[in-house]
């Protein structure tokens, strides 16, 4: 398969390994921030290829498991309004929320469907002109630009039974308040599809006044290896900038087209992540032009204090301070089937990714 | 035929004259043969003196129609291949249709013509049945029911007791792995990916007599639900040994990869309906994957992994980088991943 097999070749990934260790000296921690990059470091078994002086830590790049508790609390309280279709990606329904999951109020007879793309929650608001159709906005930059599509089309085609519920994040905010808060990181494995939308001028501030190694770097096991040599040579030369690695995708610019869009549609506003608490300036709320898609403009719900569940130490682990082998709960209590954190949900978080690899 | 309603109504399944009609032509019209011709309320059958071996399963399936096949075609396939890897040689099926109100007759002539066919092609004959038509929105189309009765060599009363395995022994596929539940989501979800997959499903049971026929197997069956991890680590559990599987080895066509690296899925847990696993002593596997090369069924066989002492009770999947990880079964729906 193009593009997938030329970068999975062990070959090339033995040799990058080997040229790895002959410029590797310094102790230096990487974080991969995105949950795609985790899991292809551990479904190619990459960690075992590095020289022990480099550690990999898993950062908060994973959509499913950043929304909060307080987020799926409310799309619950939503759910049981009546009259409400809840669309949603498909991870996001069984993640346990402070009492139940989105799975269970489906179970019980609420109407929540999955869908692979946020347009076909407009034809189910044409559908249903009785109803109305809240969907559930997360994720990060690559996937809010669809959410922005989808709201600027039900404008112009006056669809007045369509919502958003934006949980959508940005990530240079989170990747500095890591920083900030003393997370010991000396470079970024930064994610490939986000900076595709983005383009690499958001990592700027990063490199020129934290001094940290800034790689984008693309998904296949080659790609990852090389991102972490570029690193590698970047931090042992004390010359932190931003560079791309995934070519192939990412430009310097971005997508202009889906930077307008994000652009036309939503501002920063503060957000709430989960285990992180609130991150200034970190969640993309939908601008007052388009309040009447906007759910929690239109719907109000009572959403009682959320709590985290008893101890599950997402929080720890997406920041990238803990691994799932530290928390007490791993593969005893909280598992794929049988989740307690959000982290476990997802196949793309960090518990389900070590719990999916292990070995 | 019957010119008077395009669509099946509730007096269809009322037992009155509509469903006479129904049943005289359409269902005897397709799947005619001497013992259901006789239209008695139980099909009176001969099965010789032997063990038999009994199953039922139904199709819920969303789309009826799907490329590779129907809910008809599925239905016999399905059935047939619950037997044949049962060791028995499948001989009567029944087939009992729940049909909402409203559905299509010519739709539902496709899919009978379907059935007739695959049994044809099977050599079972459908010999009993059933129609209810149930109200609008009581049920999704149409949902079909089949039981199944075949014969049972006493050489293969055991066969799915897995006694015989040991380690060393190996793990065959009867060609690429995830076909059908790929094939049915890309219609059922409208993705469009133009992948081209079609479904595998088949009726195996000539494919698996050719096999058991020459050669011992120490254990076979269909990984349909959940794919070929569960049904591997069904038996790894069962056996008390490992499982060592290849990630290299494993057959996966083109366009089932690329859906599943695109939607997060691992073919592994992907269902199939046109596929057998295997397992067999070591020689006798590159013999077995002779026979199965020759069959229009067994194209891409292939020896995907085999029986370990180390890990008991667990599969593991080697990759091309030398990683390993433990393959598990299937927990709830694969969900496609966000980003």
């Amino acid at each position: 398969m193009k593009y997938v097999d030329e970068y999975r070749k062990k070959e090339l990934i033995l040799s990058v390994a080997e040229k790895l260790r002959t410029v590797s000296k310094k102790e230096i921690v990487l974080m991969e921030v995105c949950g795609g990059h985790t899991m292809a470091i551990h479904r190619f078994g990459l960690n075992s290829l590095l020289p022990p002086n480099i550690h990999l830590i898993s950062g908060p790049g994973c959509p499913v498991c950043v929304s909060s508790q307080h987020f799926i609390d409310k799309a619950m309280a939503y759910s049981k309004i009546p009259d409400v279709i809840i669309t949603t990606y498909g991870d996001l329904i069984r993640v346990p929320g402070s009492t139940t999951s989105l799975e269970k109020e489906r179970a019980a007879g609420n109407d929540i469907r999955i869908i692979y793309s946020v347009l076909e929650s407009l034809e189910i608001a044409k559908d249903n002109p009785g109803k109305n159709i809240i969907f559930l906005g997360i994720g990060f930059e690559t996937t809010a630009p669809a959410t922005a599509a989808a709201i600027i089309r039900a404008k112009q085609e006056k669809i007045s039974n369509f919502f958003v519920l934006s949980a959508h994040k940005v990530m240079p905010p989170v990747m500095k308040a890591l920083v900030e808060e003393g997370v010991k990181i000396d470079g970024f494995i930064a994610p490939g599809h986000v900076t595709a939308i983005t383009g690499t001028t958001i990592y700027n501030e990063l490199a020129s006044d934290y001094g940290l190694g800034v790689v984008v770097t693309g998904f296949e096991p080659a790609d990852i290896m090389q991102a972490i040599i570029m690193l590698v040579i970047q931090i042992e030369s004390g010359k932190q900038q931003v560079e791309i690695q995934y070519q192939r995708v990412v430009h310097k610019e971005g997508n202009k087209i889906a930077q307008k869009l994000l652009n036309e549609v939503f501002v920063a506003g503060d957000d709430r992540w989960r285990g992180l608490g609130i991150i200034a300036e970190s969640g993309l709320k939908i601008r007052e032009e388009f309040y009447s898609f906007d759910a929690e403009n239109n719907f109000a719900v009572e959403i009682p204090e959320s709590t985290e569940p008893k101890g599950c130490i997402c929080g720890q682990i997406l920041r990238g301070l803990k691994t799932p082998a530290d928390c007490s709960l791993f593969i005893k209590r909280c598992t794929p089937t049988d989740p307690v954190g959000a982290c476990m949900v997802s196949g793309e978080g960090t518990c389900a990714t070590y719990f999916k690899y292990r070995s | 035929m019957m010119a008077t309603t395009p669509n099946i109504l509730l007096g269809h399944g009322s037992g009155g004259r509509l469903m006479h009609q129904l049943i005289g032509e359409l269902f005897i019209k397709h799947f005619s043969n001497s013992i259901l011709d006789e239209q008695t309320d139980a099909a009176i059958l001969d099965i010789g003196l032997s063990e038999i071996a009994f199953t039922t399963d139904s199709f819920v399936i969303d789309p009826l129609f799907f490329p590779g096949g129907n809910i008809g075609k599925l239905a016999v396939c399905g059935t047939v291949n619950d037997l044949a890897v049962s060791g028995a040689q499948p001989l009567y099926i029944s087939v009992s249709f729940i049909i909402e109100e409203g559905f299509a007759i010519n739709d539902l002539e496709e899919i009978v013509k379907s059935l007739a066919d695959e049994a044809k092609k099977a050599g079972v004959l459908i010999v009993t049945g059933d129609t209810k038509v149930v109200n609008k929105g009581k049920c999704d189309k149409l949902f079909i029911n089949t039981a199944g009765i075949g014969r049972i060599k006493k050489e293969n009363l055991n066969i799915n007791k897995a006694l015989k395995i040991t380690e060393g022994d190996v793990i065959i596929i009867n060609g690429t792995i995830g076909d059908h539940g790929m094939a049915v989501m890309n219609a059922r979800e409208s993705f469009n990916f133009r992948s081209g997959v079609e479904s595998d499903c088949a009726s195996l049971n000539h494919i698996i007599r050719e096999v058991t026929d020459k050669y011992q197997v120490k254990f076979m069956r269909d990984p349909t639900r959940g794919g070929v991890a569960t049904v591997l680590n069904e038996l790894a559990e069962k056996i008390n040994l490992g499982i060592e599987i290849t990630e290299s080895y494993l057959p996966v066509n083109n366009g089932v990869r690329a859906m599943c690296e695109v939607l997060g899925f691992d073919p592994l847990h992907i269902a199939n309906e046109g596929k057998v696993l295997f397992v067999a002593g070591e020689k006798e596997g590159q013999k077995i994957l002779e026979v199965l090369k020759n069959n229009e069924y067994g194209k891409q066989s292939a020896v995907i992994g085999r029986v370990v002492f180390d890990h008991p009770g667990k599969v593991v999947l080697k990759n091309e980088t030398g990683g390993r990880r433990i393959v598990d079964s299937l927990t709830g729906d694969q969900l496609p991943r966000i980003c």
